[in-house]
């Protein structure tokens, strides 16, 4: 019978690699719960505090963006606009050109993954190094990250020392001190070679023009070191109003990611070098990305712009535990990606409108979520769009027949006391899709349809 | 997802909706919520035309047929008496799948009202009747799956508050009890591989704490995990936990068996 993609993709999962997703998220998942629940009386009043702060910057964007590109250029920052991932990828290239920088090193940055920068830039013949351990592993590996926080959470230890020294960086050893000393060493003289640096942000305070960065291994501060020009890619939804929000919400972001009070780095970034400042970057431009942004704007799913990336979703999901993250087949796998990513696909919708399938609606996601986004409701009205724009989906049984059933009483009575014949068909060659799915590895209880109903007639019987 | 705008009680009529998998499958845990509230003194309405709450094509993705369902729903619950559900699921679906999938419908209100006055069975007995101590016994140990449509409410804890009152009765934890046993209605046909998956997890966790029967406050999530231990060849006893009360008084002598 046709299932669902992700569900086949779990299916062919290689038992490592679900054992290594199982662990991971569920580790993350439990230290996440602690540390938030250790820490504050009531973490979900900090919540559905930080949700409203995000949900209002993304209900004011039109005010909000004007603002921050001001502050930015009062700073000192150039900043562009990018409408689509082609044009993000060209505004990077230009910069890079107009400077003939050929040498990138780059921070992690969700946003670089989604517009496919790395692949752009090296068909023009830019090396653009990830500094970041795990993307820097994904890389080497030529694969793709699975998580949002934690790119190579579907490999162990022993995948990675193969690649190591696949790549020529040293004979096999699966120390993690040692692979992380190689690629400290492998990197080093890369940063004090390179031409540009590009990160993400966290955050930009539209306040003071501030950019946040969070990092745990502190390559965006090497970058931003060793470079003579820094470029951030940003989603416009990245915004805070002010700089006092950042208390709230980097307390949140540390805590649901990774389980940390703050992560090991916290840079705040609030221009290129001023005169008489010791180094940092001469030239600082910020890329302000679209992509699809705004048509999530304009939808019934806006809410998922609240999403600040820390992967709390992904890490409590049952599903994406089960399936790992590339059985969501976009850069942003779980919760948040079964919402985000089919609507980042514009016209190309129906591509994707699987994945709001892949939900048992179990509310976890929603549970966890450090800005309280009711990822469950947007599926199901994802999944109501999908019905509505003719989507085909696999494996989801009719609702026709059942709707004209359950409104007519009389007929919904008749099929309850006839169902018993239910009981009596060899139901392994039923030609049902569904009910085979059931039968596969459930059993099917008996039918009593109707037998509640005798007995209140019984009784009802007994007591006139 | 909490039901916070509910109308006061006023009196103890109430209205039965039974939920279509008792209608089918379930009868006894239907009788069961009958004996109970009728021992809580409750007068109990059962409206003959109901049939489902609806959710099946809520979450299949389609509202308009989910939408006439719910229709059909409103027109059998009318008037102002509180409606019963034994199910935490579908009394979600009444009042928050409804809302959600009414948002734009000219009927949103008449919807919306019969949310509000909707209550899950162990909300309603607990929060509603303020019945905290159950009396009878039940002489076993009881492992508790929380219903993942009863999160952000007052209905796990309900349940366990009644539950823990209970004579003989050991409440046994187990691990990751916080997620979901891999039901989710048109998920454990679409998606039977992860379905299963999930479940067998959840089994797992469940029979480590060697419980003699496992309770919940939906048949649908225990008819799922019922019926994988049965295909399995380790059939598990499964009880909606209201059956576990009646039960309770007919060990107590409180209630004719």
């Amino acid at each position: 019978m046709a299932t669902q993609p992700i569900d086949r993709f779990a299916t062919r999962l290689a038992p490592e690699t679900q054992a290594a997703v199982y662990n991971g998220t569920k580790i993350g998942h439990e230290k996440r719960t602690k540390m938030l629940f250790d820490h504050y009386a009531d973490p979900n009043q900090l919540r559905r505090l930080a949700g409203e702060i995000k949900q209002h910057v993304v209900e004011n964007l039109d005010t909000y963006l004007p603002a921050v590109e001001a502050r930015l250029q009062a700073n000192g920052v150039k900043v562009h606009w990018a409408a689509t991932a082609e044009s993000a990828c060209n505004a990077v290239l230009e910069i890079m050109q107009a400077r003939g920088a050929t040498k990138m090193v780059k921070a992690k940055t969700m946003v670089s993954e989604e517009i496919e920068l790395g692949e752009f830039l090296e068909a023009r013949g830019i090396e653009a190094l990830e500094t970041d351990l795990g993307e820097f592993i994904v890389q080497i590996d030529h694969d793709h990250p699975s998580h949002i926080v934690k790119p190579i959470i579907h490999k162990n230890r022993r995948q990675i020392a193969t690649s190591f020294e696949q790549h020529g960086l040293g004979a096999y050893n699966e120390e993690p001190t040692v692979i992380t000393a190689r690629a400290r060493q492998w990197m080093r003289p890369k940063y004090l070679g390179a031409d540009v640096a590009l990160t993400g942000a966290n955050f930009v305070s539209v306040e003071s023009g501030r950019l946040v960065l969070v990092t745990n291994e502190g390559n965006s501060r090497f970058c931003l070191a060793a470079t003579k020009c820094h470029i951030a890619l940003v989603g416009i939804e990245k915004l805070l109003p002010r700089d006092r929000d950042l208390a709230l919400l980097l307390n949140l972001l540390g805590r649901s990611g990774t389980a940390q009070q703050l992560t090991v780095y916290t840079e705040f970034i609030t221009g290129p070098k001023a005169a008489g400042q010791p180094d940092g970057p001469e030239e600082m431009h910020v890329i302000f990305v679209d992509n699809g942004r705004t048509d999530v704007l304009a939808s019934s799913c806006r809410d998922i712009l609240r999403c600040i990336r820390c992967g709390a979703c992904l890490n409590v999901c049952p599903v994406y535990r089960q399936a790992s993250g590339h059985a969501y087949r976009s850069v942003y796998p779980g919760p948040v990606g079964a919402v985000l990513s089919p609507l980042l696909m514009g016209e190309r919708f129906p591509e994707k409108a699987d994945l709001a399938k892949a939900s048992s609606l179990c509310g976890a996601c929603n549970e966890v979520c450090p800005v309280n986004i009711p990822i469950p409701d947007l599926l199901l009205r994802l999944r109501d769009k999908a019905k509505t724009e003719h989507v085909h989906s696999p494996g989801t049984p009719p609702m026709g027949a059942w709707a004209i059933l359950a409104t007519q009483p009389a007929a919904w009575k008749a099929a309850l006391f006839g169902g018993k014949l239910i009981d009596y068909l060899p139901t392994k060659l039923l030609p049902i899709p569904p009910l085979r799915a059931w039968e596969n590895t459930r059993t099917i209880p008996s039918w009593r349809g109707g037998e509640f109903r005798k007995w209140l007639k019984r009784r009802r019987r007994k007591q006139t | 997802m909490l039901n916070s705008e509910r109308p006061p009680l006023t009196g103890k009529r109430v209205q039965l909706m039974a939920t279509c998998l008792c209608d089918a499958f379930h009868d006894d845990v239907a009788v069961a919520t009958v004996q109970v509230l009728e021992h809580l003194g409750c007068a109990v309405d059962f409206p003959e035309a109901q049939t489902c709450c609806g959710q099946p094509a809520f979450n299949g993705g389609d509202w308009p047929a989910s939408r006439k369902v719910l229709r059909h729903t409103v027109r059998t619950f009318a008037g102002s008496d509180p409606v019963i559900v034994p199910s935490g699921s579908c009394a979600a679906m009444l009042f928050h799948g409804a809302e959600l999938e009414f948002e734009h419908e000219a009927d949103l209100p008449a919807v919306a009202a019969l949310g509000r006055r909707t209550w899950e069975l162990a909300d309603y007995i607990v929060n509603g009747l303020k019945v905290s101590a159950w009396p009878g016994r039940y002489p076993a140990r009881v492992a508790f799956h929380r219903s993942c449509h009863t999160r952000g409410t007052l209905s796990g804890e309900s349940v366990r508050t009644l539950l823990k009152s209970v004579a003989g009765l050991e409440l046994v934890e187990f691990g990751e009890g916080e997620q979901c046993c891999g039901f989710g209605g048109t998920f454990s046909v679409a998606f039977p591989h992860i379905s299963s998956a999930m479940g067998d997890l959840k089994l797992d966790f469940i029979r480590a704490s060697k419980p003699d029967v496992l309770a919940s406050a939906d048949m649908s999530c225990l008819m799922h995990l019922g019926g994988l231990a049965a295909r399995e060849g380790a059939p598990i006893k499964t009880v909606h936990f209201v059956q576990i009360l009646r039960d309770a008084l007919v060990n107590g002598g409180l209630l004719a068996a």
